[in-house]
């Protein structure tokens, strides 16, 4: 147990190897674990962004769904409304057109009924003279008694 | 063995606790422990080059497994450090690694059986009594304390100037009333004294003690079958405390280290 100068090698040797790890060593590992530790650090904040953005958007969603649904019930019921108005005009369509048909018809009729009378008019005087004639026989003069008979037409 | 005369207890002690020396001068002061040197020498340039070139390949991803154990053990050191030191740890860091890991191998040489590492240095390298625990020299421990010490001064004087480091001495612990002066700077000295000593004298204790178990149960080992299992049992019990005793030894002195260090960039 004696001092001597191994003591100073020793220290030579041990300052050589702090300076070896001081240089070769310390700074590349620790630079490494740390810029390890700033990309997990980066990674957990994106991750947790990325959390707080898929929230948002899912609330987002959630109310677009909501507005579309909104808008969808209000769309059926508008298109209920038309559809119930559209039947309802067309019945009224409907109804003026027949009974604008029909009220064509009765006038057709009417001047079917008023020709035909006029025909019937027309045609019972000559049965008339023809009847007349047939009783008479001969005694009738047809020029003689036209006067008559046109007024006896226009009587019926 | 070199020893070929008569083997006693004493001169197989005695032997393996030799130091292997070279004179370079006439005074015992140029005497060196070849051994101590080179042995630290040989570790030191094991684990730190087998760390650089862990360091070397290092990536910020992912990575290896190895470099992983490498990033546990900085890791490690680093919070031990950061827990004591609050400044930038530039220099107190490598500092510490380099302590803890140099201290640690150097330690670890004690797990290697002695006739075991004495038949590798006395066949193969041809080099008799060479002791192969360099901490257990105390020359190692003291070398490694007073760098430590000088380091300690060396930044007291920086960060706090040489007046700071004065006024420290002088003022404190006690108060800065002139007629406490002499107590304060006797305190001071008894602590500045006190803590290479202790640094180094723990280390070295705690080593020099192991190897000495560990050399009266071999001894005992050489007394007979009997006495071989049973020292061979008994050796491996305290190998296994052993290992306690190397790691807690290699912590201890690192945080000495770092403690010392942050005691320097303080002021009080």
């Amino acid at each position: 147990m004696n001092l001597n100068v191994t003591m100073v090698a020793q220290a030579i040797t041990f300052f050589a190897f702090i300076w070896f790890c001081k240089v070769f060593v310390w700074p590349q590992l620790i630079g490494a674990i740390e810029a390890r530790q700033k990309h997990i650090a980066d990674g957990l904040a994106a991750g947790e962004e990325a959390r707080q953005t898929l929230h948002r958007t899912q609330e987002h969603v959630e109310m677009t769904i909501v507005q579309a649904r909104d808008q969808a019930t209000d769309i059926i019921g508008q298109a209920e409304q038309r559809a119930t108005q559209m039947i309802e005009e067309a019945k009224n369509a409907a109804k003026l057109e027949g009974e604008r048909l029909v009220a064509g018809a009765r006038a057709e009729i009417e001047q079917e009924i008023a020709r035909a009378k006029e025909a019937l008019r027309s045609q019972v005087a000559v049965l008339a003279m023809v009847g007349a004639e047939q009783i008479l026989q001969r005694e009738v003069d047809p020029k003689v008694h036209a006067d008559m008979l046109a007024n006896l037409q226009r009587q019926l | 063995m070199a020893v070929a005369q008569e083997l006693t207890p004493t001169s197989y002690i005695g032997h393996h606790l030799t130091n292997r020396t070279i004179s370079l001068g006439d005074h015992p002061f140029w005497t060196l422990h070849l051994d101590s040197v080179l042995t630290a020498i040989t570790l030191g340039v094991i684990g730190f080059g087998f760390l650089w070139w862990v360091v070397r390949g290092a990536t910020s991803g992912v990575p290896s497994k190895r470099q992983a154990a490498v990033e546990l053990l900085i890791d490690f050191v680093d919070g031990q450090v950061k827990g004591v030191f609050h400044g930038n740890r530039a220099f107190v860091g490598p500092l510490s690694l380099t302590v803890f890991v140099w201290v640690l191998l150097m330690n670890s040489m004690d797990f290697i059986p002695v006739d075991l590492a004495g038949a590798f240095t006395s066949n193969v390298l041809h080099q008799h009594e060479w002791k192969p625990v360099p901490t257990s020299d105390i020359n190692t421990t003291f070398a490694l304390a007073l760098s430590v010490w000088s380091l300690m001064l060396f930044y007291n004087v920086k960060v706090k100037g040489l007046g700071g480091w004065m006024h420290e001495l002088f003022c404190t612990p006690f108060g800065s009333n002139p007629l406490i002066w002499i107590f304060n700077i006797l305190f001071n000295a008894v602590e500045y004294i006190s803590k290479p000593l202790s640094h180094a004298l723990r280390l070295y204790g705690n080593i020099y003690a192991g190897e000495i178990i560990f050399l009266l149960l071999w001894m005992w080992a050489a007394t007979g079958v009997v006495g071989s299992v049973f020292g061979g049992v008994l050796a491996l019990g305290w190998a296994i405390f052993h290992i306690l005793v190397v790691g807690l030894q290699a912590y201890v002195f690192m945080m000495l280290t770092a403690v010392y260090m942050a005691m320097a960039h303080e002021s009080h």
